[in-house]
């Protein structure tokens, strides 16, 4: 039954165990099948578990019978291993990618509502223009920007805008899919 | 045909013979259809008795056990025993009826919503939308239930939906689940470096939970572990998976444990985890678990393996299935067996230094563990043996030396209190032709004791030892070594008469308070046809040894 090179020695000093924390935030993109319930289970799931979810985005795919779910967790915090294993547990969790930021795509967009008097607004017009973000609205007082991005870019918005009178913001949270391979 | 009725069909195609439940309102439909079945309904006295009926159904028999409640309060008293069946890897299917689809969210009359209630309890769950779902959902229901890791599935029936007419074809063939497809085979690259793991380990010891139990894998176990002269200890949910009496057997580990198999875990360099996922009541202080050893871990789910302690060799498979790989595989590589010499004569050591022992009374009282010693003397060591929790529980694991798997069914993982009676009702009906014995403890009985009426009006001639010490024992005893003996609410006070309360439900009671009429009483009992209760009094005031204190490592018991 065993191969001959099955003889070989293991030293048992050699053996490492498996999983533990990664340290970084991962970009877990599931496909569901699209019932009621399905959204109930996998945040059930996370408070049963003690997981916490950063970002959630839902919805639909190409195939009406199948929705994406996106969430970001902090692989520093969460055993990323455990959080997937128990996602698979749920009979309607049909994929599950750890998406890899190397070969994946991922974005997100938020709505900024900043103060813009008279004195600073032209300041946040020339923002919206570095960061290709669009106005939405407009007001008196103040602008709507439409910005979409990576969650880093988000950040730096918020960052650049929030010294001038963050009113509102709203993120939608990534959504990500995988590259295409490169074609030979 | 009525939807209610396909139900039916699609249950009797599932190989059902009895279910256990409870009428109402919202499921009138259900039992409509259930008075024209082929199947037996064992109509209980409360519904949490209707889940732990299905769970000692299914544990003594392997097979798949039912459950009806109606809507409302009706399926939120089955909530214990689907979290119990969830904790203990119990396959199970609850049928309850839900109120009509128009009522639902209306906090109509007897509405709850089960399948949100029930959700973290589950193994997965329906909530039937259109009528033409009902077959199909069950037969989902029973595959989810018995393959992979098995549990408990809930399917929930709106009441008007069971009275519709629906297009019914029997349904052949393996259900169409694409997010669910168990890995049973094992990796066998894996497989082979554990195989070298064992033929290089020193102070190996095999470690067996329910998961042999529930995979039928005792036989394959025992392979295994004769394939050299393997330690091995199981839990409290594998007693049985491994002959008790066995010379290789180092008795059940963990809190209640023997020193012999805690301490050999502690020094272990390879433990080799079978189907078990340990609990905290197996590790104690997990910081200090097992300190020197690397695990292969072997498990039908794979989010147990490297949950609680990081596996080194993780093998995703049936035991059933990766064992014999495993034997056959360590087998080839002809490893030297008296590398382990040494190891025996360290655990021989443990073995004579520290044998479960306990101090006998000089006089006519009864010792509990004396009972459990008794109870095993008078069935053979071969009857069916339900139990409810606490220190009953702990004094049958270490005393009835359990030889065979699913003799030896009580509540692990939930620890359910009032889980034997409802239990020994279960696996009776199951297996009329065994004896089946409840060794109850009497605060748990008398959670349950309605259910005295269920035996006596389906003729079901179990046996209820009761080990009856006037006290929440295991609870008295934490009080007494952990809250300096500030005793609370653990007195039972004045407890009914339990041979009046049997006679009352038309069962024979038999009352034993001297030790010299133990075993005839015993005897007696089990040779009166019948339902029987014999309440024996033993000491209020035992303590069960030894134990891990909470939060403690294995190498600090005490007593």
């Amino acid at each position: 039954m065993a191969e001959p090179q099955a003889k070989e020695l293991l030293d048992l000093d050699d053996l490492r165990a498996e999983g533990g924390l990664t340290g970084r935030r991962h970009l877990l993109s599931l496909l569901v099948e699209n019932r009621p319930g399905v959204l109930a289970r996998i945040a059930g799931l996370f408070s049963r578990r003690g997981f916490n979810i950063d970002t959630l985005a839902v919805g639909p795919t190409e195939d009406p019978d199948i929705s994406r779910v996106t969430l970001t967790v902090d692989g520093a915090v969460h055993p990323i291993d455990q959080v997937t294993k128990q996602l698979h547990k749920l009979v309607n969790v049909l994929k599950i990618r750890d998406m890899d930021p190397g070969t994946a795509v991922a974005r997100e967009m938020a709505l900024f509502r900043i103060n813009a008097a008279a004195d600073n607004r032209a300041e946040i017009i020339e923002f919206t223009q570095i960061f290709r973000a669009h106005i939405v609205d407009v007001s008196r007082r103040s602008i709507t920007v439409e910005v979409t991005g990576t969650t880093e870019k988000i950040d730096s918005f918020e960052r650049m805008v929030r010294p001038h009178g963050l009113i509102e913001m709203a993120r939608t949270g990534e959504v990500a899919i995988a590259r295409a391979r490169p074609e030979n | 045909m009525r939807a209610a009725d396909a139900l039916c069909e699609a249950l009797k195609a599932e190989g059902v013979k009895h279910v256990f439940g409870i009428p109402g309102g919202a499921s009138l439909p259900l039992y409509d259809a259930l008075y024209d079945a082929d199947f037996e309904h064992i109509q209980v006295r409360h519904e949490q008795a209707a889940g732990h009926a299905a769970e000692g159904y299914a544990k003594a028999s392997g097979n798949v056990g039912v459950a009806f409640a109606t809507s409302g309060p009706g399926a939120t008293n089955l909530i214990t025993a689907i979290a119990d069946a969830h904790m203990d890897s119990v396959p199970t299917v609850f049928i309850t009826g839900q109120v009509r689809t128009d009522l639902i969210g209306t906090d109509g009359f007897q509405e709850a919503d089960v399948t949100g209630i029930t959700m973290p309890i589950v193994k997965h769950s329906f909530l039937v939308t259109d009528p033409n779902q009902i077959p199909d959902y069950i037969h989902k229901a029973f595959h989810i239930a018995k393959t992979g890791r098995p549990g408990p599935v809930l399917v929930d029936i709106p009441q008007d939906l069971s009275k519709m007419e629906i297009d019914y074809e029997p349904i052949t063939g393996p259900p169409k689940l694409p997010g669910y497809q168990p890995n049973t085979e094992g990796n066998i690259k894996q497989i082979r470096i554990a195989a070298k793991a064992l033929a290089n380990a020193r102070r190996p010891v095999l470690y067996a939970g329910g998961g042999v139990v529930n995979a039928g894998a005792a036989e394959e176990l025992r392979e295994l572990a004769g394939s050299d002269r393997f330690p091995i200890t199981c839990t409290l949910m594998g007693l049985g998976a491994f002959p008790a009496p066995h010379e290789q057997w180092l008795g059940m580990l963990g809190m209640h444990g023997t020193r012999t198999a805690n301490y050999a875990m502690d020094e272990a360099d390879l433990i080799v985890a079978i189907g078990a996922r340990f609990d905290d009541r197996i590790t104690g202080k997990l910081s200090e678990f097992a300190p020197r050893a690397k695990f292969v871990h072997i498990d039908i789910d794979p989010a147990e393996i490297s949950k609680n302690v990081p596996a080194h060799i993780p093998i995703v498979g049936d035991v059933k299935k990766v064992l014999p790989k495993l034997t056959g595989e360590y087998r080839a590589l002809a490893a030297d067996g008296s590398r382990l010499d040494e190891w025996w004569r360290r655990i021989e050591g443990w073995r004579e230094q520290y044998p479960l022992h306990y101090e006998d009374s000089s006089d006519q009282e009864i010792k509990p563990q004396l009972m459990v010693e008794e109870m095993y003397r008078v069935t053979g060591g071969d009857a069916i043996i339900t139990s409810d929790v606490g220190q009953h529980q702990m004094w049958a694991a270490q005393y009835y030396h359990f030889s065979k798997p699913n003799r030896w069914l009580n509540s692990g993982g939930l620890g359910t209190m009032g889980f034997g009676l409802p239990a020994a009702l279960g696996a009776q009906v199951a297996m009329p032709d065994q004896q089946v014995v409840c060794l109850a403890g009497d605060g748990s009985l008398i959670m349950v004791c309605q259910e005295f009426a269920t035996a006596a009006a389906h003729d079901l001639p179990i046996k209820v030892f009761l080990m009856n010490n006037g006290h929440f024992g295991m609870v008295r005893q934490w009080q007494e070594l952990f809250w300096d003996e500030r005793y609370k609410s653990v007195a039972m006070g004045p407890s009914p008469d339990w041979v009046k309360l049997a006679e009352a439900f038309g069962w024979t009671g038999i009352l034993c308070d001297r030790k010299d009429e133990l075993a005839g009483t015993m005897q007696t009992a089990l040779e009166t046809d019948g339902p029987v209760l014999l309440d024996v009094r033993v000491s209020q005031n035992e303590n069960c040894y030894p134990m891990i204190p909470s939060g403690a490592a294995a190498r600090d018991m005490v007593g």
